[in-house]
C-alpha cells in the first residue's frame, strides 16, 4: 500500500491542453483521498480546483520542469508518482524524471501504466513495431531524425505524404505535405521542438474513430465509450465536431476495432485508462491505428462527460492496484464499474476557436491543434444536439441558420475546412448544393450531411410559416390534433399540404407540428422568431400553451436498465417524460413568468426515486457555468462554480449547476445536487428555472455568458442573487457607467461613441494620439487596434469597414507610460466586506487577461492605493454591489482612472484568493445568500504571488507574440516566492519556458534601448553573450557594452539573425517593438515568429525585460530557490 | 416515406403514441422487451431468440448505417412480433447497405413504432417487468375505456421453440468428428463460430432424438420463450448428459442443460438485453464485457451436487453459466458468438473444441 503519491499537473491552459486535466487530477485527488494516502501535487495552474486547500494535502504552485520536480522529490520522499492525469506535460516530465534516474533514486513507483509502456506508445516507431508484431495495422510510416532521410521516406511512400511530430501534444508540426519543398521546410521546423519526426502514408477522407479504454492488472480490460468524427482523418480530432457514440459503424466494425483496441491496450501493458485512435476506410472497412495516449486525454475527459463514466476516478484506483471488479458503478452505486456504458442519448462536441482574436492567423484547420475549448450538447436525436452545441459555443449563432457572418465562398471553406466549415456546409445546402457534392469536397459521412439537409428543410418549412402568417393565412396554434397525414421521416410538414389545408382545425395541426419538428430538430425560440417574424417571448408563450416542452432526462450509464440515483441530467424534445421531480414544488405562479414553463407539473413524470430535495425549504439555488473555454473565459470561471457550489452545501443549500463545458470540474455530477448539462441560454435557463423552481439564480460565478443573462432573467421575473440586473447593466453599458462615473465625480479615459470617420478624426483632433478603438462587439472578426496618427486611424477604420450608424466604435484616449492596477472585492449592501489591490508588471495598453499580475503591488504610491479604494467605496455604495467584482484602474502619478468594473467575479479571484488565504467566492456566496459577512482588511501576505499570462502562439501560425490591447493569452500560472523576483522568475518559467545556453539576442526599437542598457551591461560581465541587431548594437557599443553584430533575417549576411536562431545558437531573445505600426512586414514580426517557431523564450514588453534581466543578473537561472509549498508559504 | 399516428399499449393500460408508416395496418401482439445495445440492429432484430416479442431500442437512433444483404443476419428473417424505436434513419448511410430498415421491415412485415420515448417506456419495463402490449396503427388507434378493453395475446401460449427450430435435420462440414447441434432458434453466427473446427456438424431441430446417434459432442442453441416449456428437448437431453459426452450450451441451451440436470428456473423481472453486460468467470476472476439476450435465469439454490455456477453477472449475481466438476459439460448464459456485441468470450469455443 502506498502512503504519499506525487500528482503532476499539466500547468496554464493553453491550445492543446486545456481545462480537462483539472477535471482528471482532482478525480484522481479525491480518488486517492478516499484510500487514506497523502497526495502531493505539483501545479502552477493557480485557478484550478485541483491546487484548492482541501483537495491536495500538499500543493506546489511551482514550475513544472526536471529542477523544480527533482527538488521537491526529495524533499517530500513520495512513494509513489501519477504521471496520467496531467496530459502530455505530465507524461514527458515523468519519462525525463525517469530518464534522470530521479524516480529510482528516491524509491518513487510510477503507479499504473509502467514507463515502459508509456515509452511505447510515445516513441511512434516503438509503437509500430509492437503492434506489427501482434498483427494489427498501422499506417506506413518511417520515423526519421533528419530533413534528408525524411525526404528519402517521402519519396517511398509518395506525395501526399503526413508528417507528424512525435512526443507532441494536440499534433503540434503535423501535416498534410505535398511535394518535398514543403517537406524540405516543415520537417527542419519541427525537428527543432522534436528529436524525431514521421512521415506517413496519408489517409484523408477515412472515418476518424476513438475508443476509450480501462485495464486493471488482472487484464480485465473494457471499452468505456467510443467516438466518432464528423470531420473525417485530415483534421485533428482536437479540432473535429466528435459524436458519441459513433453513429455509422456497423456491429462488425465496431467491435473489429474495440476487439483491436483491447489487444492494443493489453499488448502494451496499459494499467488504467488510455485511448485508441484509429481511420477506418469507409469503403472496405479496412483500418489502422493511428497513435494511443496511455493517460488521461482530452477526449478521455469528453468520453467520462458523454457517458457519466468517472474515467480519472476509476483509473487513479485502478493505477493503485485495485480491480476493475471490485469498483462500483459511482452513478447508479449498485452495479459494477466493470462495464460498458449503454447510451440513450446522443453527444455532439463542437471545438471553440478563437482565431479572430489573433492578427494574421490563418482559418484554415487540419492537423494541428488551433482550437481553445469546446463545448459539449446532449440530446436524443443529431439535429438537436447538434444545434445545442452550436448555441454553447457563444458565438452569435443561435442555430445554425442565423451563424452572424458573411462566408464569401462556402466551397472553398468545405474543400479546405475552416473554423467554420460546419457554417459553410449549412450555408451551401441553403443554397442547393447536393449532399453528394458536399460530401465530394468534404469527404464528410453523408449520414451527418443528410441530417444537415433535414435541418435545412425544417428551416424552410418555419419560413414559410412565417411567410403564411404574414399573409394572414395562420391563426394563432392552440392544440394539436392528431389526425393529420402531413408528416413524413424527414421531420419535414410538407408546404402543400399546409396551404391547402382550408380548414382551421387542419391548418392549425399542421402549424402545431411545424413548431414541435422544429423544436426536435433543435431550432430555438430566437431561431423560430426570426424566422417566422415574431418574438423569442412570444413563441416560447405558444409553445408552453402548446404543451410544447422540453422534458428533463439523466444520464445513468445503463440506458434505464437500473435504476441510478444520477443527478446528471439535460433536456430534449424526444420524449414525452421527465425522469426526476422538480427539486422544489411549485407554489402559484408570483411573478410574469408564472405561464408554467417546462411545466413539471403537466408533463408526466416517470421518476421513482423520492427526492430529498423535495423536503428542503424554498428550493434550490442554479449556479450558472462559464460555457466554453476561450481566450478571456478560462478555468478561472470554473473554480469560482465549483467553489460557489461547495460553498453553498456547507450553507445547506442545494446547488444546481448549468453549464456545457466538458473540460470543467463544474460537470463533474458530483460537485452539485444536480448537474444540467446545457446550453447557457435565456431560453434552457428559463426552461430549468420553470422547472426546478429554485430561491434564486447566481449570474456573477462563471463569467461573461452569465453576466449578460442577468438582464433577460430579471426582466422576466426570475430571482437573482446579489446585485440587481439594473446596477449590471449600469456597469456594462459604457454610456451609463460613464454618467454614474461622472456624477460621483471619478476621473476616467476619455472616450466616445463614434458612427463615422469624421467624428472619429475631430475626437483625434481633440485629444491627441494614440487611440484605442474598439469595434462593435457584434463583428467579432475584428479586434481591437491601437493607432498612433490619422493615416492609421484612416486605414483602420476604413479598410475593415469598422464604422457604420449600425454598428458605431468606441474610440478612447490611450495613455502612455501609465500603470494598471485591479481591485478584486466582495461587497454585501454596497459595504465592501473584502478587496486586494493586485498590479500589472507591464505599463497599461495590454488587456489586464494578459498581464503579468503581483501582490502585494510592488510599485504603487500608497496615495494611489488610497484613492483607488476611495473611488470603489463609491462605486459600490452606488450600485448597491451585492456579490464578487472587480475594478481596472489606471494610474500616472497620483492620478487615478478608472477603466472598467465588472460586477462578477473576475479572472483573478482564484489568484486572489490563494495568494491571501481567503477565499474570496466562499466568502462571495454568503453574502449572495444573504448571510452577513464581517467586512475585514486583508492582511497583505509575506511572500509575492505573480501570476503570469500562457500564450499559445505555437500553435497559431503566423500570430504576432506582441502583447496589445486585445487579449491573445489562453491560460495563466501563478507561482509564489520570497521575494518579487523569484516569484516572477518562477512564474514566468512554469509557462513552459527553458533557456537553453546563455546566449542572448537583442533587437530594441527607438528610446527604449537606453532603458536596458545597464541590464545588458550585467549580464555581458556574467559571462552572457549578447548578439545585436545594427542600432542595439550600435547602441551597446557606443555606451562600453560588447556585442556581437548580427545581421536581420531578411539580410543576406552572416552572421544572421535566422540562421543563429534556426541553428539553435540563442537562448532567449528580447526583442522591444516601438508599440507603433503592428505589422507584419517588420524585421521585429520575423524575429518573433522565428523565436515561436523554435521554441526559443521571446521577450517584448519592456517592463517584463528590465525585470527579466534583473532576475537573470540575481543568477536566478543558475539557482533555483527553493520551492515551498503552498502550506509552507503560509507559515512563513 | 408517409407516416401516421399509432400506439403502443401496454398490458397495464399505459399508452405509448408514436408514429408508423402509412402503410402499417392493424394491431401486433408480443411481450415487450428492450436492448440496451447501440448498434448491431441487424443482427438483434434477425435473432430467432426474439420469437414472439415487441422489441424496444434504448438507443434512439436506429438505421444509421441501413441493412446489408442476409449475410450478415442471424436467420433468414425477423422473428420479433414489432420494433419500437424513437428514430428509425431514412438517408442510411454505409458502403454495404443495400437499403433502408424501414424498408426492410416493410418487406418482412414486420410492425414498427417510431417517435417514441423510448427511455420512458423501458422504465416502465425495468420497473414492472416485461410485459404484453400491441402496436395498434392508424385507424385502430384506441382511446379511453377501450384500452383496457384491448385483449393482449401472450406470445408463450405458442410453441416459440418450434417456429423457429430447422425443421429438419441438415449438415454442415466433413470433419473426422461429429457434433450434434440442437437448434431451438440458433443464430447463424454460432454455426460459423461451430464451422472453425474440423467437425462434421448436424444440425438438428429441437425434438430430434439424437441419442441413437453416434456423436462427439453436443451443442445446445439459444432460443426465444421459457426453457422450462421445452419438455422434449429436456428429455432428450436427460438421456445425452448420461453419455457423457461433451456438451456446451448457449443461453436458452444453458437453460435446458440446468433443466436436464434436475435444476430450475425462474424469469427475470425485466431480462438481461443488451452488449454492455459484465460477467465474472469465477475460478480466475477475470471479467468480460458480454452480449445477452434472456429473460429466464438458473436458480442456483436448486443445482444438483456435482454442478457449480461457473459465471457470474457483476451486476445483479445472476447466474450466467452452469458446468459439472468432473464431467465435459458447461455452459453459458450469455452469447460468445457475439453478433451483435463484444467478442471477448469467443475463447470458449475452443474451450468446447478442446473438451471434444
Amino acid at each position: 500500500m502506498y502512503h504519499k503519491v506525487l500528482i503532476l499537473g499539466s500547468g496554464g491552459l493553453r491550445i492543446g491542453q486545456a481545462g480537462e486535466f483539472d477535471y482528471s487530477g482532482s478525480q484522481a485527488i479525491k480518488a486517492l483521498k478516499e484510500e487514506g494516502i497523502f497526495t502531493v501535487l505539483v501545479n502552477p495552474n493557480i485557478a484550478t480546483v485541483q491546487t484548492d486547500p482541501g483537495m491536495a494535502d500538499t500543493v506546489y504552485l511551482q514550475p513544472l520542469n526536471l529542477e523544480t520536480v527533482s527538488q521537491i522529490i526529495k524533499k517530500e520522499k513520495p512513494d509513489g508518482i501519477l504521471l496520467g492525469f496531467g496530459g502530455q506535460t505530465a507524461l514527458n516530465l515523468g519519462l525525463a524524471l525517469e530518464e534522470k534516474g530521479i524516480l529510482k533514486k528516491y524509491g518513487v513507483e510510477v503507479l499504473g501504466t509502467p514507463v515502459e509502456a508509456i515509452r511505447k506508445t510515445e516513441d511512434r516507431d516503438l509503437f509500430k513495431k509492437a503492434l506489427a508484431k501482434i498483427d494489427v495495422k498501422t499506417p506506413l510510416s518511417y520515423a526519421v531524425t533528419t530533413v534528408e532521410e525524411a525526404l528519402t521516406a517521402a519519396k517511398i511512400i509518395k506525395y501526399p505524404i503526413m508528417m507528424r511530430s512525435g512526443y507532441s501534444l494536440g499534433g503540434l508540426g503535423s501535416g498534410k505535405i505535398e511535394n518535398a519543398e514543403e517537406l524540405r521546410h516543415r520537417a527542419s521546423e519541427s525537428l527543432h521542438g522534436a528529436p524525431q519526426i514521421l512521415i506517413e502514408e496519408y489517409l484523408g477522407g477515412w472515418k476518424e474513430i476513438e475508443y476509450e479504454i480501462v485495464r486493471d492488472s488482472n487484464d480485465t480490460t473494457i471499452t468505456v465509450c467510443n467516438m466518432e468524427n464528423f470531420d473525417p482523418m485530415g483534421i485533428h480530432t482536437g479540432e473535429s465536431i466528435v459524436v458519441a457514440p459513433s453513429q455509422t459503424l456497423t456491429n462488425e466494425e465496431y467491435h473489429m476495432l474495440r476487439e483491436v483496441a483491447i489487444k492494443v491496450a493489453r499488448s502494451v501493458g496499459i494499467i488504467g485508462e488510455c485511448n485508441i485512435q484509429y481511420a477506418l476506410n469507409p469503403k472496405n472497412g479496412d483500418y489502422r491505428v493511428i497513435e494511443m495516449n496511455a493517460r488521461l486525454s482530452r477526449s478521455s475527459a469528453l468520453a467520462s462527460k458523454a457517458t457519466g463514466y468517472p474515467l480519472a476516478f476509476v483509473a487513479a484506483k485502478l493505477a493503485l492496484g485495485k480491480q476493475l471488479h471490485e469498483l462500483r458503478n459511482a452513478v447508479t452505486k449498485k452495479t459494477s464499474a466493470c462495464f460498458e456504458p449503454a447510451l440513450d442519448y446522443l453527444v455532439v462536441k463542437i471545438p471553440r476557436w478563437d482565431l479572430t482574436k489573433f492578427k494574421s492567423a490563418d482559418r484554415k484547420i487540419g492537423s494541428e491543434m488551433k482550437s481553445v475549448g469546446e463545448v459539449m450538447a446532449i440530446g436524443r436525436s443529431f439535429p438537436e444536439a447538434l444545434q445545442k452545441a452550436v448555441r454553447m459555443l457563444n458565438i452569435g449563432a443561435s442555430g445554425l441558420s442565423d451563424y452572424p457572418h458573411d462566408i464569401a465562398d462556402p466551397l472553398e471553406e468545405i474543400e479546405r475546412a475552416t473554423d467554420r466549415r460546419l457554417f459553410a456546409i449549412y450555408k451551401a445546402m441553403k443554397k442547393g448544393v447536393s449532399v453528394k457534392k458536399i460530401h465530394e469536397l468534404s469527404k464528410i459521412d453523408k449520414w451527418f450531411l443528410e441530417h444537415l439537409k433535414a435541418i435545412v428543410g425544417v428551416e424552410k418549412s418555419l419560413s414559410f410559416l412565417g411567410v403564411s402568417q404574414r399573409r394572414g393565412l395562420a391563426i394563432p396554434l392552440r392544440g394539436i390534433s392528431g389526425s393529420s397525414k402531413v408528416l413524413t421521416t424527414s421531420g419535414q410538414v410538407s408546404q402543400r399540404s399546409l396551404l391547402r389545408r382550408r380548414d382551421d382545425k387542419s391548418r392549425e395541426a399542421s402549424l402545431g407540428m411545424t413548431l414541435r419538428t422544429a423544436k426536435q430538430f433543435g431550432f430555438s425560440d430566437k431561431t423560430i422568431a426570426k424566422l417566422t417574424g415574431s418574438t423569442e417571448d412570444k413563441i416560447r408563450e405558444l409553445r408552453i400553451k402548446n404543451k410544447i416542452t422540453p422534458v428533463i432526462k439523466q444520464i445513468d450509464t445503463l440506458a434505464g436498465e437500473f435504476s441510478a440515483e444520477t443527478n446528471y441530467l439535460y433536456t430534449t424534445y424526444h420524449g414525452t417524460d421527465h425522469d426526476v421531480k422538480p427539486s422544489a414544488s411549485h407554489s402559484p405562479p408570483l411573478t410574469k413568468r408564472g405561464r408554467g414553463g417546462v411545466a413539471g407539473a403537466k408533463a408526466r413524470t416517470s421518476a421513482t426515486l423520492p427526492n430529498p430535495l423535495l423536503e428542503r425549504e424554498g428550493g434550490p439555488i442554479i449556479v450558472l457555468g462559464s460555457g466554453p473555454y476561450c481566450i478571456g473565459s478560462s478555468v478561472e470561471f470554473d473554480w469560482c462554480c465549483v467553489n460557489t457550489a461547495r460553498e453553498l452545501r456547507k450553507l445547506k443549500e442545494s446547488p444546481i449547476i448549468i453549464n456545457s463545458n466538458p473540460e470543467t470540474v463544474s460537470t463533474d455530477y458530483d460537485e452539485s445536487d444536480r448537474l444540467y448539462f446545457e446550453e447557457l441560454t435565456l431560453e434552457r435557463v428559463r426552461d430549468i428555472a420553470d422547472f426546478e423552481n429554485p430561491k434564486g439564480i447566481i449570474v456573477s460565478v462563471g463569467g461573461q455568458i452569465p453576466n449578460n443573462l442577468a438582464r433577460p432573467l430579471a426582466q422576466r421575473g426570475y430571482k437573482l442573487l446579489g446585485t440587481s440586473a439594473e446596477s449590471i447593466d449600469m456597469a456594462e453599458d459604457r454610456q451609463k457607467f460613464s454618467a454614474l462615473l461622472n456624477k460621483l465625480d471619478i476621473d476616467q479615459p476619455d472616450w466616445e461613441q463614434v458612427e463615422s470617420l469624421d467624428k472619429a478624426k475631430a475626437f483625434a483632433a481633440r485629444l491627441g494620439f494614440p487611440l484605442i478603438i474598439r469595434p462593435s462587439y457584434i463583428l467579432s472578426g475584428t479586434a481591437m487596434n491601437v493607432v498612433w496618427n490619422d493615416t492609421e486611424l484612416e486605414k483602420f477604420l476604413a479598410e475593415a469597414a469598422i464604422v457604420s450608424t449600425e454598428f458605431p466604435a468606441v474610440i478612447s484616449h490611450f495613455i502612455e507610460n501609465a500603470k494598471e492596477f485591479e481591485l478584486d472585492g466582495v461587497a454585501e449592501g454596497g459595504v465592501i466586506v473584502r478587496s486586494v489591490i493586485s498590479e500589472h508588471v507591464e505599463n497599461a495598453g495590454i488587456h489586464s487577461g494578459d498581464a503579468t499580475v503581483v501582490i502585494p503591488a510592488q510599485r504603487l504610491y500608497v496615495e494611489t492605493a488610497r484613492r483607488a479604494r476611495m473611488i470603489t467605496q463609491k462605486i459600490a455604495t452606488s450600485l448597491n454591489i451585492t456579490g464578487p467584482f472587480n475594478i481596472q484602474f489606471l494610474a500616472k502619478n497620483n492620478d487615478v482612472k478608472v477603466i472598467e468594473c465588472n460586477l462578477r467575479a473576475s479572472r483573478s479571484f482564484p489568484f486572489v484568493s490563494k495568494v491571501v488565504r481567503d477565499n474570496f467566492i466562499t466568502i462571495a456566496t454568503n453574502v449572495l445568500m444573504g448571510k452577513p459577512v464581517a467586512p475585514k482588511i486583508v492582511p497583505l501576505p509575506q511572500y509575492t504571488g505573480v501570476k503570469t499570462p500562457q500564450f499559445s502562439y505555437q500553435r497559431i501560425k503566423g500570430a504576432d507574440p506582441v502583447t496589445g490591447v486585445e487579449m491573445a493569452s489562453t491560460g495563466e500560472v501563478a507561482c509564489l516566492g520570497q521575494s518579487y523576483e523569484e516569484a516572477f522568475f518562477k512564474s514566468w518559467l512554469a509557462t513552459e519556458q527553458n533557456i537553453r545556453g546563455k546566449c542572448l539576442l537583442l533587437s530594441i526599437s527607438g528610446d527604449r534601448k537606453i532603458k536596458l542598457l545597464e541590464g545588458a551591461r550585467k549580464l555581458a560581465e556574467q559571462g552572457w553573450t549578447i548578439l545585436a541587431t545594427e542600432g542595439t548594437h550600435a547602441f551597446l557599443e557606443s555606451h562600453g557594452v560588447g556585442s556581437t553584430f548580427v545581421y536581420k533575417a531578411e539580410e543576406s549576411g552572416e552572421p544572421n539573425v535566422q540562421s543563429s536562431i534556426t541553428q539553435g545558437k540563442i537562448g532567449l531573445i528580447i526583442n522591444i517593438p516601438s508599440g507603433q505600426g503592428k505589422n507584419s512586414a517588420t524585421h521585429g514580426y520575423k524575429i518573433r515568429r522565428l523565436a515561436i517557431n523554435h521554441h526559443i523564450p521571446i521577450i517584448t514588453n519592456l517592463q517584463i525585460a528590465e525585470l527579466f534581466i534583473t532576475c537573470l543578473a540575481h543568477g536566478l537561472l543558475d539557482k533555483t530557490p527553493a520551492s515551498l509549498s503552498w502550506q509552507e508559504f503560509g507559515s512563513l | 416515406m408517409q407516416l401516421k399516428p399509432s400506439q403502443l399499449i401496454l398490458k397495464n393500460g399505459r399508452v405509448f403514441p408514436g408514429l408508423s408508416p402509412a402503410h402499417q395496418k392493424g394491431q401486433f401482439h408480443g411481450e415487450v422487451v428492450f436492448n440496451t445495445g447501440m448498434t448491431g440492429y441487424v443482427e438483434t432484430l434477425t435473432d430467432p431468440s426474439y420469437n414472439g416479442q415487441i422489441l424496444t431500442f434504448t438507443y434512439p437512433l436506429i438505421g444509421n448505417y441501413g441493412v446489408p444483404g442476409p449475410k450478415t443476419w442471424e436467420s433468414k428473417k425477423i422473428h420479433l412480433s414489432g420494433v419500437v424505436v424513437s428514430e428509425a434513419c431514412e438517408k442510411y448511410s454505409h458502403s454495404t447497405a443495400l437499403r433502408s430498415l424501414l424498408e426492410w421491415l416493410k418487406d418482412q412485415q414486420v410492425p414498427i413504432l417510431m417517435g417514441v420515448d423510448t427511455r420512458a417506456l423501458t422504465k416502465v419495463i425495468r420497473e414492472s417487468g416485461v410485459m404484453l402490449g400491441a402496436i395498434l396503427c392508424g385507424e385502430q388507434n384506441k382511446q379511453g375505456k377501450q384500452i383496457r378493453q384491448i385483449k393482449h395475446e401472450d406470445p408463450n401460449d405458442r410453441n416459440l421453440v418450434a417456429e423457429v427450430s430447422i425443421k429438419k435435420p441438415k449438415t454442415y462440414g466433413t470433419g473426422k468428428k461429429k457434433i450434434i447441434a440442437v437448434d431451438c432458434g440458433m443464430k447463424e453466427n454460432i454455426i460459423r463460430s461451430l464451422q472453425q473446427f474440423p467437425w462434421t456438424i448436424e444440425r438438428v431441430p429441437y425434438n430430434y432424438d439424437y441419442t441413437k446417434e453416434k456423436f462427439d459432442g453436443l451443442f445446445l442453441s439459444n432460443g426465444p420463450g421459457d426453457p422450462a416449456a421445452c419438455t422434449e428437448t429436456i428429455a432428450i437431453l436427460k438421456k445425452a448428459i448420461k453419455m457423457q459426452k461433451p456438451i456446451m450450451g448457449i443461453c436458452l441451451g444453458s437453460q435446458l442443460m440446468a433443466l436436464a440436470a434436475g435444476a430450475k428456473t425462474y424469469k427475470l423481472p425485466f431480462g438481461h438485453r443488451g452488449q454492455n453486460q459484465p460477467c465474472q468467470e469465477v475460478e480466475s476472476g477475470k471479467c468480460s464485457i458480454t452480449s445477452q439476450n434472456h429473460g429466464y435465469a438458473v436458480d442456483e439454490k436448486t443445482l444438483p451436487k456435482g454442478w457449480y455456477v461457473n459465471f457470474r453477472n457483476l451486476n445483479d449475481n445472476s447466474v450466467e453459466g452452469v458446468a459439472h466438476k468432473t464431467l465435459p459439460f458447461f455452459s453459458v448464459q450469455f452469447h460468445p458468438e457475439a453478433s451483435p456485441g463484444p467478442v471477448d468470450t469467443r475463447w470458449l469455443f475452443e474451450k468446447f473444441y478442446d473438451l471434444v
